[in-house]
């Protein structure tokens, strides 16, 4: 209908909308997509592929063709080698921890700027902005100094109290945000019902915000769980070290030789992402988005 | 009701821990390390004051300059082609996918929470040349031309950490301004079709100027990241070959600790903070004056 419309009203489109020549046009936008799913999802394909070759296939074939016989050995090596049990528990330990302090203290901060009246919120939360575009570099070294001198560097709580500090400034921004879209009256409500604003924020506030509190919480993991520079810092022991920088070694002193379990080990930590994501995925893509639009 | 809201117990209660972490982590670091520019040593061996050596220091440093270019030089580049990429692909997902692409999005937008270092060594592994010929030189010889040492060279690696940034980020700017192309009310597009819009004009003139916003906030967000980038040089090349890859956030880090110089690599710390502070300011002003318009 709008086609015909658009045709007989505007002679400036010269062109004429057949079915075939449809069809036709519509070709180089299907070898676009088509193009567009490989180059991102062959790379994955490729690195599965070769996880599974023995050294002598992987240096004597091509490296796009299938396994001669699935090297499924290669994982366990992995799995061995690579310390992949030590450096997941490690991350782990290290990064949920801090997420769950994150959205604790960062909810509780963004009620406290934009529920609560007082003078002098708006500068505070201007500071905590700040620390968004503040780069780690210029935190590291007076850092690792004081818990060098607390003796505190041969735990993962560094790292903890790193990933507390450096979550801060998106949480609270973004759960600040959040918290400008429930009406004020609801809180309002529930002060002359006698509560005190401590009490509506634990009865109110927190049970509103849940979805936002899990958003904010899937940001904050991605962004930490792939934290590489303070983690070369202080989980350097390799009793410490995260998945970031157990992969960085078993590269540098396995990897060069043996390329099977290399990638085994890539697609391991790759793997578990995958599981999170496939039930997540939606959650993850706009709470990302979300938090950069906030930011 | 007012002096319930603006209770000051509650608000120290609730605001207090993470005001004080905050401060004690990232704010005051931020001073001390300024003041380790006046300074020479580590942690282990002590410091002595240098006055502002250091600072002179910075300015004669050739390595400096070079960090600092290619930082530029990969920042700008980067953000440029994640955001005009990314805005193709949110192009692609609203008006040939429509509703089917969801699929598409999922798998596009994968990579952008695989860990770093995961997706570094894949794309070293894709790009080398030895012992054998990775998936991008398999590719060359089979079309006739030539395998290229890519992570051999400065400039051929440094195309080669813009591909995998760009791969690694790209369904993350899709999806941001995808989300903004939604939000374009469905009937604007419509009447300008019927006015005869069609293609790049209907893009030009109607599209473009409604998405403005979330170009904006996927630029400032590009650029906050890629001055700062890091993890996947690291990963990628280190630094090399020698320390043509080499951006600041890299060189302060070999600094301070392989070369234990903790004054000087908080100088070079506090350069890139205030290159970070300058973008900041720049964009937050450029943003004020459209808002005025």
């Amino acid at each position: 209908m709008t086609e015909t419309v658009a045709i007989s009203t505007v002679r400036a489109v010269p062109r004429r909308r057949r079915p075939l020549a449809r069809a036709v046009r519509r070709i180089p936008a299907l070898i676009a997509i088509a193009a567009l799913v490989l180059v991102m999802g062959y790379p994955l394909v490729w690195m599965f592929i070769n996880s599974l070759k023995t050294n002598a296939d992987f240096l004597n074939n091509p490296s796009y063709a299938l396994p001669e016989s699935w090297a499924w050995e290669n994982y366990a090596k992995a799995w061995e080698t690579g310390n992949l049990a030590v450096t997941i528990t490690n991350s782990l330990l290290a990064v949920v921890p801090s997420v769950i302090i994150i959205a604790l203290l960062g909810t509780a901060a963004g009620f406290a700027l934009e529920v609560m009246v007082w003078k002098g919120r708006s500068p505070v939360l201007l500071v905590f902005l700040a620390g968004i575009m503040i780069p780690g570099q210029m935190i590291l070294l007076p850092l690792f100094t004081a818990f060098f001198n607390l003796k505190i560097s041969g735990s993962l709580l560094p790292l903890i109290i790193i990933y507390v500090a450096i979550g801060m400034p998106l949480t609270v921004f973004m759960m600040a945000t959040y918290f400008r879209a429930i009406p004020r009256e609801v809180f309002e409500a529930s002060t002359i019902d006698g509560a005190s604003m401590l009490r509506s924020f634990f009865s109110v506030g927190l049970p509103m915000m849940r979805n936002a509190i899990f958003t904010v919480a899937i940001v904050q993991f991605f962004l930490l769980w792939n934290d590489l520079l303070f983690a070369l810092v202080f989980a350097g022991q390799r009793k410490l070290n995260t998945i970031q920088i157990g992969l960085l070694n078993f590269s540098g002193e396995y990897g060069a030789i043996d390329y099977g379990p290399l990638f085994a080990a890539i697609c391991i930590t790759t793997a578990g992402i995958l599981v999170l994501y496939l039930f997540l995925n939606q959650r993850i893509m706009s709470g990302l988005a979300a938090g950069a639009v906030k930011g | 009701m007012r002096s319930v809201l603006a209770d000051r117990k509650t608000i120290l209660i609730l605001l207090g821990p993470a005001l004080l972490v905050y401060t004690l982590i990232m704010l005051v670091p931020v001073l001390v390390s300024f003041g380790l520019t006046f300074f020479d040593g580590t942690a282990l061996f002590g410091f002595d004051f240098v006055g502002f050596a250091n600072y002179l220091q910075l300015f004669t440093d050739d390595q400096v300059w070079a960090a600092l270019l290619f930082t530029l030089k990969y920042a700008l580049l980067t953000t440029v082609l994640q955001v005009v990429l990314g805005y193709g692909l949110a192009l692609i997902y609203l008006f040939l996918l429509k509703r089917s692409s969801v699929f598409i999005r999922t798998l596009v937008f994968f990579p952008v929470i695989l860990p770093t270092v995961a997706v570094g060594i894949l794309y070293s592994k894709l790009f080398q040349s030895a012992p054998v010929d990775g998936l991008a030189n398999e590719l060359l010889v089979n079309v006739g031309l030539g395998g290229v040492d890519w992570l051999g060279a400065g400039d051929t690696a440094f195309v080669v950490i813009v591909v995998m940034d760009v791969w690694r980020s790209i369904g993350f700017y899709g999806v941001l301004v995808f989300s903004g192309l939604l939000d374009i009310p469905e009937d604007i597009i419509e009447s300008a079709r019927i006015d005869g819009a069609r293609g790049f004009s209907l893009f030009r003139h109607i599209v473009l100027p409604q998405t403005l916003p979330i170009l904006f906030a996927s630029f400032i967000f590009s650029i906050n990241g890629t001055v700062k980038v890091f993890d996947s040089v690291f990963a990628l090349t280190s630094g090399g070959p020698g320390s043509s890859t080499t951006p600041l956030t890299l060189y302060m880090y070999r600094t301070a600790f392989q070369f234990g110089d903790y004054g000087y690599g908080s100088t070079i710390a506090l350069l890139l903070t205030i290159i970070c502070l300058i973008i900041t300011l720049f964009i937050f002003r450029s943003s004020r004056s459209d808002n005025t318009r």
